[in-house]
């Protein structure tokens, strides 16, 4: 079976994180960039499946040259192959545009069944990519699952999000977005290191996916940012001691602000 | 005027209060129609509320289906009905199931998506809060309709009246090759409390907390205020307390009138699901902690014992 798992290199949420004043775009060269936790648990996942039957899995980044970075953990830990997509052009892609060149990628590698992806990014939080891939590639999407079994044409998840638990079922091909408690990903071995700079890494320009540039990036997006502002720093309250009295002095506070 | 649609979020029967403030936001940009998507007989329930809120229309899209399969049936809605009316803008409560609805939608209608969105002008240009309220962003879409993910608690709701008119939409047959089935639904039951994104008031313990047994301090605080209880990452992955309480980068982002944090530390990431709050107030023993410096009232000392205390105040000015 053919999995596709995707992957983003984010900034470190440890890091100070900001928006460039040029084209109003994150400014991803101004914090540390690391791959994004929830993607570790997917490759995890498609290894899982890997060892437990038959499968190659190709890791899929959309992202500047550092994202190579975030392909070279994906292949030591285990992965078969990468695909990076890598062109000016996409800089400043919406969601929506994202979604478009990735379905497009996933395109690009023979007979897909599976594709894995974390459920929500900890930069863009847009946490809809499986649907969205799932509605342009015309697949099922299965969607924040806690745990997944791939049986034959089908895919099973135990889906829980905030709103409550269920179990979801699709036939496959599929989208499968994965959530934080699916399992603990592996550290990659010394040998898996090794291994990972032999394995191929397939870089494609937008022109290889059959787009051109008014389609990507913010020409291409239908959104389009107008400004930005830093929130004004919250200016420093009130620090007491507690001299056994603190309770009271904190609802003394709230009756001065009319909270109580 | 043109009609702009809110998907009404609902469960057993009743609605939520995101759904109002849609109503409200949705009144800037033409006349609200309220889109429920839901077992038969679902609308009936929620007619009268939709009404008193401004739905000048009430969009009826009911088949047993429509809980028996994920996102589908509410995306079909929507996409039939932006076509119909080719509405300005449609409202979606930015929920994981929301967001799902939404990106779905933005792709299916070909239209510009802006997520997690707190307010919104007359003239369509939506405010978004990233990086967990480090940043305020102006943004707008340049398709001619905007799917809009909307953060509950973010403006204050009006009410006002509306016709309510009910109009029957026909939901689409599923295809099976290409949706994905539910089984085994089971919402998350919150007990009495306040859901933690709809709260007014939250009070949330961390580290410091210590064990699942003392959380009943933070507990007993929260019920004296009518407050949700949160927790920090720290409190979740020591066992604490539930993942689906937790406030940070990783879990809720909450925006209540008052934020009660003790023994946080108020690391970045659990900021940045909290520094919206309008209100913070800071237990913590460690006069250092980060938290301090976005409390507008903290405390420095025992949480066991302070807040114990500020229950008994409470209580005293309550009765």
């Amino acid at each position: 079976m053919n999995i596709v798992v995707l992957i983003k290199q984010v900034p470190d949420t440890w890091s100070e994180r900001t928006l460039s004043d040029a084209d109003k775009t994150l400014d991803r060269a101004s914090s540390d960039a690391v791959l994004d936790e929830i993607n570790e648990r997917a490759v995890e996942e498609a290894l899982k499946i890997k060892e437990a039957g038959d499968a190659t899995i190709t890791v899929l980044t959309v992202g500047p040259d550092r994202a190579t970075d975030a392909i070279r953990k994906a292949l030591s830990m285990g992965a078969d192959k990468a695909v990076h997509v890598n062109d000016d052009a996409i800089h400043g892609s919406d969601a929506v545009t994202t979604a478009r060149i990735l379905a497009k990628a996933i395109g690009t590698v023979e007979d897909v069944q599976l594709v894995l992806a974390g459920n929500e990014a900890t930069d863009g939080r847009s946490g809809a990519m499986a649907g969205m891939l799932g509605e342009l590639l015309g697949w099922p999407s299965l969607t924040h699952a806690n745990e997944l079994s791939v049986d034959g044409g089908t895919a099973s998840i135990k889906r829980e999000t905030d709103e409550g638990t269920c179990d979801v079922t699709a036939s496959l091909p599929a989208v499968v977005s994965v959530a934080e408690k699916i399992n603990e990903p592996r550290y990659p071995s010394f040998k898996g290191i090794m291994a990972a700079k032999k394995k191929p890494v397939n870089a494609l320009g937008i022109g290889d996916l059959g787009l051109d540039a008014g389609e990507v990036g913010l020409a291409g997006s239908l959104t389009q940012v107008d400004s930005f502002a830093p929130r004004p720093p919250k200016s420093g309250g009130q620090k007491v001691s507690d001299e056994g009295d603190g309770g009271q002095k904190i609802a003394e506070f709230l009756v001065g602000q009319k909270l109580i | 005027m043109a009609e702009v649609l809110v998907l009404v979020d609902h469960v057993d029967g009743e609605i939520k209060k995101n759904t109002y403030e849609m109503l409200t936001a949705a009144r800037r940009l033409g006349e609200p129609s309220a889109v429920v998507v839901g077992t038969p007989g679902t609308a009936a329930k929620l007619a009268e509320g939709l009404a008193a809120h401004g739905a000048e229309k009430v969009y009826v899209a009911e088949s047993e289906d429509a809980v028996n399969y994920l996102s589908t049936p509410q995306v079909d809605a929507l996409a039939t009905l932006v076509e119909r009316v080719s509405p300005p803008a449609v409202l979606i409560p930015a929920g994981a199931d929301g967001r799902e609805v939404a990106g779905r939608l933005a792709v299916r209608t070909n239209s510009g998506w802006l997520n997690d969105i707190v307010d919104i002008s007359g003239d369509r240009e939506a405010t978004h809060s990233i990086f967990g309220g480090a940043f305020t962003v102006q943004a707008r879409a340049t398709s001619d309709t905007a799917v809009v993910s909307w953060r509950a608690g973010s403006i204050e709701i009006e009410e006002q009246a509306g016709a309510g008119t009910q109009e029957t939409v026909e939901l689409p047959a599923i295809d099976e090759s290409t949706s994905a089935k539910v089984s085994n639904r089971a919402p998350i039951v919150g007990g009495d409390r306040p859901e933690l994104t709809e709260a007014n008031v939250v009070v949330a313990g961390g580290r410091g907390v210590g064990s699942a047994e003392n959380f009943n301090v933070v507990e007993t605080l929260a019920d004296s205020l009518h407050a949700a209880v949160g927790a920090s990452r720290a409190a979740v992955d020591s066992g604490y307390y539930p993942n689906q309480f937790q406030v940070g980068q990783t879990g809720k982002t909450v925006s209540p009138q008052l934020y009660i944090a003790l023994g946080i530390s108020g690391a970045i990431q659990h900021r940045a699901g909290m520094q919206t709050s309008k209100t913070i107030v800071a237990v913590n023993k460690d006069p250092e902690a980060p938290i301090f410096e976005i409390a507008d009232f903290g405390v420095v000392g025992d949480l066991f014992s302070i807040s114990p205390q500020l229950t008994e105040e409470v209580a005293k000015r309550s009765s």
